[in-house]
This record gives structure tokens, C-alpha cells and sequence, in this order.
């Protein structure tokens, strides 16, 4: 371990520490530009440059170059230090007159107008070469350096041309302290353009996971995209987070894992999909960074969301105005003829969050408010009095006008007349509908699925979470929309009927299986090809059929195959059916007029 | 046809899961559909024997429906739907056989969801037997037994 001073105060660190690393540890400010904690120190900003002691020496010293030393003392604040601070911010504000940092940094050094006259004002960039330095040793693409030299040198590709070793994976940009670069993308950018996306190719997928553990994004993450794309020839680029977990949780190796496990019971939870409002133009999704659905809004009012939680338009500003449209894929015969559940609740909530935190002027667009579930019906009430301005009538089309503003058109059905109105934001309620691969799960595990595309459980009233196969039970939206209270029931539900089926210890099988009179069986073995459970083995001893009762589901093919009708489908058999088809002829015609009307 | 009170009659074979429930489905849905088919439930539709059918006309049906689940992974059964599949369209060729029009049999697929489908099955195709006329095929056995 080192001792050594900063201003005064005795501080400890273990070798090949920098100062300036030691001093942000300690919280002691030190001012820097080019300097970032994944990237090599540079030294060439030089604005962490301060006073060093050492061996009764006395001299300046860059902090983020200069290890730390036995008995040294440094000291960050003297007026030397501070005259070649202001030096040096003198000579940046001459480049980089009109950079917000620059200039911020400047006025704390006494510095407010550029002491010398430069020709290129717009200039951005102070040549501090954490891009370059980003893109050489962490990025590994290499496709940015300095040209030139002298007071022509500036960073950019080889040649300054373009090049196809840059990766678009903007590493640059996002450690340029002064926002000189510009990703600009010319074809399919790797990012998509996701502004309510995660923020990083790391992140957390359910902030309210228990453990929270974060996932890398392996198609955006730039160590496993230079692997790909070089074939494994730049195998350790990045690595940025690794570096920093102290945990040292962060390993690139891990690979899916497929288990397989042996269970009684199944509970399918799939959950429900958000529907996409472009399928219906009229509400202009997508024309407008400030058209965006109820789970964007989510996504943007949340504290660990791209905006910290606050509510803001795609340029920055707070909203003043704000349009909800509820029913947006939902009651519309052009998309789902059914009611979504979830929204005219979340829009409340919505409405009531943009008041709170904006005291943004909210508009509700709404067909009926289906407050149904205990205290809703009071929060609506106490939204209307919050001051939300509640339009009964579907929001018809959303237009976006040349300025930027949203406009509303819709009708209030209460007064019969038309309405219009400008906002800056529109969230639109969007339908819930089936997981697009349903159809995959339901032939998985045998599952009906209703017209409306959602599971179908076995009986609307008395058997909610069972299915039509035995053992397979249903929980959540994925049944039906369904908010989390009664997801949580539902849930509940399922889970009691599988415990039940565990705990019983024994299965309970139908009656209604076949059975073989082997009397009659004569060995032709038609059955045992037909039986899609296998349940039917010929005895080659006894030369008959036999059906195992425990394999048999009582579908009846069999019996229906049997050419010496020695199958028997028991209740039901031949004698039962044929007695029903002639039960049914006992009736005379003109005994059904008025039957079942 | 001459007799204008003639109101077929129709027999419904449908598979529990399928068709049976699609038809359940229409009921509670308060779907308008004439009473003239009467529905008898078998597991599967691979249950139904060719007997059925046959026997069902010969005791005065002048319509049957045949009906279960969508080929080919909607089976409850897996694969039963399948025999179904393989069974009626030689059915159908041995009642024409035997002078029956193939009009008055219709065999097809109907999923548990698909109740509006089966209530316009019913609509249309009570209209077309009833286009056709009674079959009395009973009358005419009954007449050749003698």
C-alpha cells in the first residue's frame, strides 16, 4: 500500500494507481476533457494537471498520467494550478468558442470571451482523442486517427475517407465530452432507431426481477459484434463492462442452456403481445417521435427509462399538451373486436402521471370508461377532478402538422359535435392481443385457442385455468386480456389446480376408454398401427389385442376401425350411438316446429 | 319443391373437442341457427364408423354433418382427424352409390373457436338439403322389405 497526500488529506492505495484515480475515489474534484475511466490515459487535455511534492521537489503534473508514490503530496488547488487552468481554457474557448461544456468550464476559470480570434467558430472538437483512443483500444475497429499535424491536425477514418471499418457502434459519440461526432447512417443502422429502448447493449430486462440481474444485447454489444464480424479475429473487444463490475459478475462465455426437466403438471404463462398501431394509419404512428403507445409512455415516465423518469418530447422539452386515445386496436372491427381491459385504466394512470409531473393540459379520448375492479371507479372520478379534460368519442386521426404539433381530431359524442385539438404529445392506448407464435405453443401442449387468437381454457365458467389437456393449465393474459390483480388470481388458480394434481399422488383416468372382446379380436392388428398413444399391443401368446387402460385417452378410432367389431368404445359404443340415431327419428317431424326457438 | 312445410332433418356427428364445442359455443353466443340439425357427440371424429352415416339416413335423416377438428395438428387426439380425413371422401363415393347426393353430406372441420362458422354451416346447409327435398330413404327400404 502507498501513503501519500491530496490537499492535505492522507489517503492509502495500492501501486499503479494514478493520482486522479485515487482523488475521484476520494471525491476530491479534479476538472477533466479527455480523460474516461475505460480508456488509456492520455494526458492531453492537460486541464487535471496539478502540483506535485515529491522529494522536495515541486512540480506540474498531469493527475491522470502520474502514478501515485510513496510520501508524495499533491496538491489540486493552488494558484499555479489555476493559472494554467485558465490558460489552457483560454486557448479552448479560442478553438471552441460556441461549445456549451467549453464554455461552462471556462466561466469557472475567469475565462467568459475567447482571448484569440479563430476563423471556424462551429468547431467542436479539442483533439483530445478519446474517440480515437475509444476506437483503437476498446472498440478495436481502428477507423479513427489523428491527420496532419501542427494546427491542422484533426481526427477522422484513414485518408479521411470513408471507411467500412467503422461499426456504427457510436463508442465515439458517447465519450466525446464535447458532441463533435456524428454518427450518420447511411444504410441499415445497426441501431435501430429504438429511442425508448434499452439505453445500452447491457441492461436490465425487468427492473423488478428478483435477482436484478442485466443481460448483454449479443447483436449490439460491441465485443460479441467484432467477433462476428472479424470471425473471432478481434475476440476481446470492449470489454468496458467487465472492467468495471466490481463484482467481477460480467463473463462472456456463458451460452444459452437448454434443461430439460420431467413434470406432472404445466402452467402455460406466455403473456400477450402488444398490438402495432401501424396497421392503422389513421393514428400516424411512427410519423412522429411523440406519437407513442401506453407501454413507450411506461417506458418514459420510468425512473430507470432513457429520460430518468421524466416526461419529455423527443427534443427535450416537457410536454403542454398531451392526447390520450384510448381503444386504438381494440372494439375496432378493423383490428380486435374485443375490449383490451388494461387501458382505460393505464390511460387514467397515465393521464393522472403527465398532470403530476408536467401540469401538462391532458386530453382523454375515450369510447366508454370500463372502470370495473374495486376503487377504480373512484380513481377515475378523482382524475376528472385533477382538471383531465375527458372527451367521450374515439380519436379518429392523429395529423402531424408542419411544425411539429400533433393534432387531434375526434368526436364528442356528448355534445354531437366534432372536436380538434393541438398537443405536443399523443400516447395511444394500443390493444393487447396473442403472442404472435400461439399458434406454436397450442400445438405444443394440444391447447384450444379461441377466435380472438388467445388460449381457450376449458370451460368459460367452472374450469378458468384447466385446458383441454389434461395437466396443462393457463395463467394470465395469455387466456384473455387481463390486468395484474386478476392476473394475479388467475395465476393463483392455476398454480392451487397443479398443486392439486401433484399432491393427489395418482391420476385419475376416464372411464370412457376402449376395451377389447378378445373372444372376437381376430389378430388382423388394424388398431395397433391406428393408436396415436400406442395404448393397444398385440399379445403374441394369447394372439389377441389388448388395450392398456392407463395409455388409453378413449378417442374411439379404434372401435371405429375394428372389422370384427371386437373393439368396444365404453359409453360410447356401437349400441349407444345407433339407439341415439334412432331415438332421434322417434320424434315426428311436425313435433319440431317450435323446438329450440 | 312442391312441399313448402318440409323441414329437413339433419343428423350432426361432431367431435367432443372441435366441432362439439364450436356448436356449444354458438349456443351460449345466442347465435341464430335453424333446430333442424340434431347433434351427436362422439370423442373424436375418427370415432365416427361409415355405420353411423349410413344409419342415420336410413332412419330418415335427410342431411348428416361430420365434423371435427382442423388437420392437421388441432386433434385432440393427435392424429384422429387424419382417419376422418381417409374415411369420409370414400364414404361419400359409396352414397352416391347408393343414390344418395352427395349434397346431403357435407364433412368438413370446425375449431372450438370457430362457433360463427358452425352456426353458418348449420344456416346453409339446412337450406340446401332442404333445396333437395325429403330423401325418404326409409319409406323406400321399408318399401322393399316387404
Amino acid at each position: 500500500m502507498i501513503t501519500f497526500t491530496i490537499d492535505g488529506q492522507t489517503v492509502q492505495t495500492e501501486e499503479g494507481k494514478t493520482v486522479l484515480e485515487v482523488a475521484r475515489r476520494e471525491g476530491i474534484p479534479i476538472p477533466t476533457l479527455c480523460y474516461h475511466p475505460a480508456v488509456e490515459p492520455y494526458g492531453a487535455c492537460r486541464m487535471c494537471t496539478v502540483e506535485v511534492e515529491l522529494h522536495g521537489r515541486t512540480r506540474l503534473e498531469t493527475s491522470c498520467t502520474i502514478p501515485a508514490q510513496e510520501g508524495m503530496i499533491v496538491r489540486t488547488n493552488t494558484p499555479d494550478v489555476y493559472k494554467v487552468r485558465q490558460t489552457l481554457m483560454g486557448l479552448f474557448l479560442s478553438r471552441c468558442p460556441n461549445v456549451p461544456l467549453i464554455q461552462e468550464l471556462a466561466a469557472q476559470y475567469g475565462v467568459t470571451e475567447p482571448p484569440y480570434p479563430t476563423d471556424t467558430p462551429d468547431e467542436k472538437c479539442i483533439l483530445c482523442g478519446l474517440c480515437v483512443r475509444v476506437c483503437q483500444n476498446v472498440v478495436k475497429a481502428k477507423a479513427l486517427n489523428f491527420s496532419e499535424r501542427g494546427i491542422t491536425r484533426r481526427v477522422g477514418p484513414p485518408f479521411l475517407e470513408k471507411t467500412r471499418d467503422c461499426i456504427g457502434c457510436g463508442a465515439c459519440t458517447i465519450v466525446c465530452p464535447t458532441g463533435a461526432i456524428e454518427i450518420v447512417m447511411e444504410k441499415l443502422a445497426v441501431y435501430k432507431e429504438k429511442p425508448l429502448g434499452p439505453t445500452s447493449a447491457i441492461y436490465v430486462p425487468s427492473l423488478q426481477a428478483v435477482p436484478r440481474v442485466p443481460v448483454i444485447d449479443t447483436d449490439v454489444c460491441i465485443r460479441f459484434r467484432q467477433n462476428d464480424r472479424t470471425n473471432g479475429r478481434i475476440a476481446d473487444a470492449c470489454g468496458v463492462c467487465q472492467m468495471m463490475c466490481e463484482a467481477n459478475a460480467i463473463n462472456f462465455d456463458q451460452e444459452d442452456e437448454i434443461i430439460e426437466l420431467e413434470v406432472g403438471a404445466i402452467i402455460v404463462a406466455t403473456g400477450f403481445h402488444m398490438w402495432d398501431p401501424t396497421q392503422l394509419s389513421q393514428y400516424a404512428y411512427g410519423q412522429s417521435p411523440n406519437i407513442i403507445t401506453g407501454l413507450e409512455f411506461e417506458r418514459l415516465s420510468n425512473a430507470g427509462g432513457p429520460t430518468g423518469g421524466e416526461i419529455l418530447l423527443a427534443d427535450g422539452r416537457k410536454p403542454e399538451s398531451v392526447a390520450i386515445i384510448h381503444c386504438v386496436g381494440s372494439r375496432d372491427h378493423n383490428a380486435h373486436p374485443y375490449c383490451s381491459r388494461i387501458c382505460c385504466m393505464y390511460a387514467l394512470k397515465q393521464a393522472h402521471l403527465v398532470r403530476d409531473k408536467t401540469g401538462a393540459e391532458v386530453y382523454e379520448f375515450y369510447m366508454d370508461m370500463r372502470a370495473f375492479g374495486k376503487a377504480y371507479e373512484e380513481f377515475y372520478e378523482r382524475i376528472q377532478e385533477e382538471g383531465v379534460f375527458m372527451i367521450r368519442g374515439k380519436g379518429a386521426k392523429v395529423e402531424v402538422l408542419p411544425d411539429g404539433k400533433l393534432r387531434v381530431k375526434g368526436e364528442n359524442a356528448n355534445l354531437g359535435v366534432m372536436v380538434s385539438v393541438d398537443v405536443d404529445m399523443v400516447i395511444l392506448a394500443t390493444a393487447i392481443e396473442a403472442q404472435p407464435d400461439a399458434d406454436r405453443i397450442a400445438s405444443l401442449f394440444g391447447l384450444g385457442r379461441t377466435e380472438d387468437g388467445f388460449f381457450a381454457e376449458a370451460h368459460p365458467k367452472l374450469r378458468p385455468v384447466e385446458t383441454n389437456t389434461e395437466g396443462i393449465f393457463l395463467a394470465g393474459a395469455c387466456q384473455g386480456p387481463r390486468d395484474v390483480p386478476d392476473t394475479v388470481a388467475h395465476t393463483g388458480a392455476a398454480v392451487s389446480m397443479a398443486l392439486a394434481l401433484l399432491d393427489k399422488g395418482e391420476v385419475t383416468i376416464s372411464p370412457a376408454i376402449a376395451w377389447v372382446n378378445e373372444e372376437l379380436c381376430s389378430a388382423c392388428k388394424t388398431c395397433i398401427a391406428l393408436c396415436p398413444y400406442r395404448a393397444i399391443s398385440f399379445i403374441e401368446e394369447d394372439n389377441v389385442a389388448r388395450v392398456n387402460e392407463a395409455l388409453c385417452k378413449g378417442c374411439g378410432t379404434c372401435v371405429a376401425a375394428c372389422p370384427a367389431g371386437a373393439i368396444t368404445g365404453r359409453h360410447f359404443t356401437d349400441e349407444q350411438i345407433l339407439a341415439q340415431i334412432e331415438g332421434l327419428f322417434r320424434l315426428p317431424v311436425e313435433q319440431l316446429e317450435g323446438v329450440g326457438s | 319443391m312442391s312441399d313448402t312445410n318440409f323441414e329437413p332433418r339433419i343428423v350432426g356427428f361432431l367431435c367432443n373437442w372441435c366441432t362439439y364445442a364450436a356448436a356449444d359455443t354458438a349456443g351460449v353466443s345466442r347465435m341464430q341457427q335453424p333446430p333442424n340439425v340434431d347433434i351427436i357427440r362422439v370423442m373424436c371424429s375418427g370415432r365416427i364408423d361409415p355405420v353411423f352415416v349410413l344409419k342415420a339416413f336410413a332412419e330418415g335423416a335427410d342431411g348428416v354433418i361430420v365434423s371435427g377438428c382442423h388437420p392437421p395438428g388441432d386433434c385432440h387426439y393427435t392424429n384422429g382427424n387424419f382417419k376422418t380425413f381417409r374415411r369420409m371422401p370414400l364414404l361419400e363415393a359409396l352414397l352416391v352409390q347408393y343414390g344418395i347426393e352427395k349434397e346431403r353430406f357435407h364433412w368438413g372441420w370446425i375449431s372450438g373457436a370457430e362457433a360463427a362458422k358452425w352456426a353458418q354451416l348449420v344456416r346453409d346447409f339446412t337450406e340446401q338439403v332442404r333445396a333437395l327435398g325429403p330423401l325418404n330413404w326409409k319409406r323406400e327400404l321399408e318399401s322393399k322389405e316387404d
